[in-house]
């Protein structure tokens, strides 16, 4: 089986058994406290599944959040005692001597709200009713998910991350976290994001909401009362997903026109790519749960902070007086350079601090999750640069001074 | 493009500093490791961004800790608004691109003023070994014929000639040898032009 990344499926990534984290522990926090919700709605208490890895410093001023994105999870790196075959999806960046350096940093991974990991979601138990939420669990939002992380933040106390980092739906969390919460972030790594999504992008979702809720087994979402889980939606869900993760190129690379035996005039999976989408459906339809996914792809089509600035992205950025860095990847076409370049281009009209690297590689929209030498270069120089200034009590005198402009 | 490497190591960066006002903002395209911005921030306060193409200048860049973009120059400059910058600086990467004419009318839209430097092709040395058949090999053009990143070659006389052409005022003009200004036949004797010009 190709060794594709761990948040598109394929398979599992392997852990640096010298340079990982080793072993973690899930942890679970609960709040009391209400949530409102952008959808009008109220979460009257939740819960937040997270892993910590490293120590946080004395000054509290060493924290990074790492945001997830569609289906991961907060299992960011290491791997759980009772199965270290899990290890965690972003495992070759964050760890002891890798470029999120654990040995340098305290790394926080959270699930998010409406996710199947452990934070409260559609799966949990609504103590109104004692079933699971189900179909009645609220649609969230990007800005939710943020809000949420927000309180555990105050949880663990870190009054101010010293970067939020994340990937594809992971960087549009760090996006937001650097133009609503600009005091509590020093550094947001926004990579392979987009500002919002085209309308292509929202198309492939509706087609994946769509092939989960015209299943028979959906249920209008209350599948879990019959006893039942809509698998078929769920397979050609994660097939059409996984397809706009890869590149044309990397799929010719990977698969070509390969036959598993030969063509047989059937509709068995011949061609090595329908047995490898097909695999690759089943596992997905296995561990994730409907509901989230219809609700986790809403939560993308509607991020767009540009709407509330009238359609303008620079002013909708304004409020951002973080460092940021901004990465793509040359064969996404999920989320094009050119998406990336319209962040960039609105945080120079607005003068701020940003770094953008385009790096050169086949693999697609997955290329975030992967090793490439210049990607992983870039984002450990930058984290260099953070522990530096962390040094000299001065991190960030430059941004410091735009901010006060 | 990545700062063609030329011999003259860096001399013009004094007489840059000198152009730049306190606090300025400014584009540096083709920034290389980002030491000019470094050097303009500690020297003028200055602040502003990078272009790079190159990954080895764009890490090293981040590395430095200056703002550095990673764009092809040649793409121009539509990352950047009009009259965005109070300067934007092309340091020794002129001779190296292939569309002269549109980077310079775009350094003049998103910049106030622009500084340009390049290796003075009309230097003696180059023209003496021009004289006997070969092609100039010197501390300003360290390269090759066949190995030169360098394209697009020309004189102080012919800088002169493109900016008048085009109605271009130069602010300021200076031109090196072994990093020490030339006043008497500077198209001759000149090693480094260092031109600041505007529309």
């Amino acid at each position: 089986m190709p060794s594709f990344s761990a948040t598109t499926g394929g398979a599992a990534p392997v852990a640096d058994v010298d340079r990982s984290v080793g072993p973690v522990v899930s942890r679970t926090a609960h709040f009391d406290a209400p949530l409102v919700l952008a959808c009008g709605r109220t979460l009257p208490q939740y819960d937040l599944a997270y892993e910590t890895y490293g120590e946080l410093d004395a000054a509290r001023s060493n924290a990074v959040l790492v945001c997830h994105a569609l289906n991961a999870s907060h299992h960011v790196a290491g791997w759980y005692a009772d199965d270290p075959g899990n290890v965690g999806w972003w495992d070759n960046m964050v760890g002891p001597g890798k470029p999120l350096d654990t040995d340098r940093y305290f790394v926080v991974g959270v699930n998010n709200l409406g996710s199947c990991f452990g934070s409260s979601g559609p799966l949990s138990i609504d103590p109104k009713t004692g079933a699971p939420f189900g179909s009645t669990f609220p649609l969230i939002t990007v800005e939710d998910w943020v809000d949420a992380q927000a309180q555990l933040a105050d949880r663990l106390g870190i009054a101010q991350w010293a970067a939020v980092m994340g990937g594809s739906l992971g960087g549009m969390q760090a996006l937001d976290w650097a133009i609503r919460y600009p005091s509590r972030i020093r550094n947001a790594l926004v990579i392979a994001a987009a500002p919002n999504l085209s309308a292509e992008n929202i198309a492939f979702n509706e087609i994946a909401r769509q092939a989960i809720m015209t299943d028979p087994d959906f249920h209008d979402g209350n599948f879990e009362a019959h006893g039942v889980k809509p698998r078929r939606g769920l397979r050609v869900a994660r097939m059409i997903g996984h397809i706009t993760y890869l590149s044309d190129e990397q799929m010719d690379a990977k698969f070509g026109r390969q036959l598993r035996e030969g063509i047989n005039f059937s509709f068995a999976p011949e061609f090595q790519i329908e047995s490898y989408l097909r695999y690759q459906g089943e596992k997905f339809a296995d561990y994730y749960d409907a509901n989230t996914y219809l609700r986790i792809t809403k939560a993308l089509d509607y991020f767009d902070p540009a709407t509330r600035e009238g359609g303008d992205l620079a002013l909708a950025l304004a409020p951002a007086t973080c460092k940021l860095l901004v990465i793509s990847f040359t064969t996404d076409w999920r989320f094009p350079a050119s998406r990336s370049r319209e962040i960039v281009k609105a945080l120079v009209r607005k003068q701020r601090d940003v770094s953008y690297a385009e790096i050169a590689a086949p693999h697609g929209h997955d290329a975030f999750l992967l090793d490439n030498p210049q990607y992983h270069a870039v984002v450990r120089a930058w984290f260099d640069r953070i522990a530096t200034g962390m040094r000299v009590g001065d991190p960030l005198p430059r941004a410091n001074e735009q901010a006060q402009r | 493009m990545s700062a063609a490497g030329n011999g003259v190591a860096r001399a013009d960066y004094a007489t840059i500093g000198r152009w730049v006002a306190d606090g300025a903002r400014v584009l540096d395209l083709g920034c290389g490791d980002g030491a000019l911005l470094q050097f303009l921030a500690r020297e003028r306060r200055a602040i502003g961004y990078g272009i790079e193409i190159d990954d080895a200048g764009v890490l090293a860049s981040v590395r430095n800790g200056v703002n550095v973009l990673q764009s092809d120059l040649e793409r121009g400059l539509n990352g950047f608004d009009d009259a965005a910058f109070d300067v934007v600086l092309l340091s020794q990467t002129l001779q190296a691109m292939r569309r002269i004419e549109a980077i310079v009318a775009e350094m003049l839209r998103v910049g106030r003023e622009a500084i340009v430097t390049f290796p003075n092709f009309g230097h003696w040395s180059h023209r003496l070994q021009v004289l006997r058949g070969r092609m100039p090999v010197s501390s300003s053009l360290p390269y090759q014929w066949y190995d030169t990143p360098n394209i697009h070659l020309c004189t102080v006389a012919d800088f002169d000639a493109f900016l008048a052409e085009r109605g271009h005022r130069v602010l300021d003009r200076v031109v090196l040898s072994g990093g020490r200004p030339v006043a008497f036949a500077p198209n001759l004797m000149g090693e480094l032009a260092i031109y600041r010009f505007h529309r």
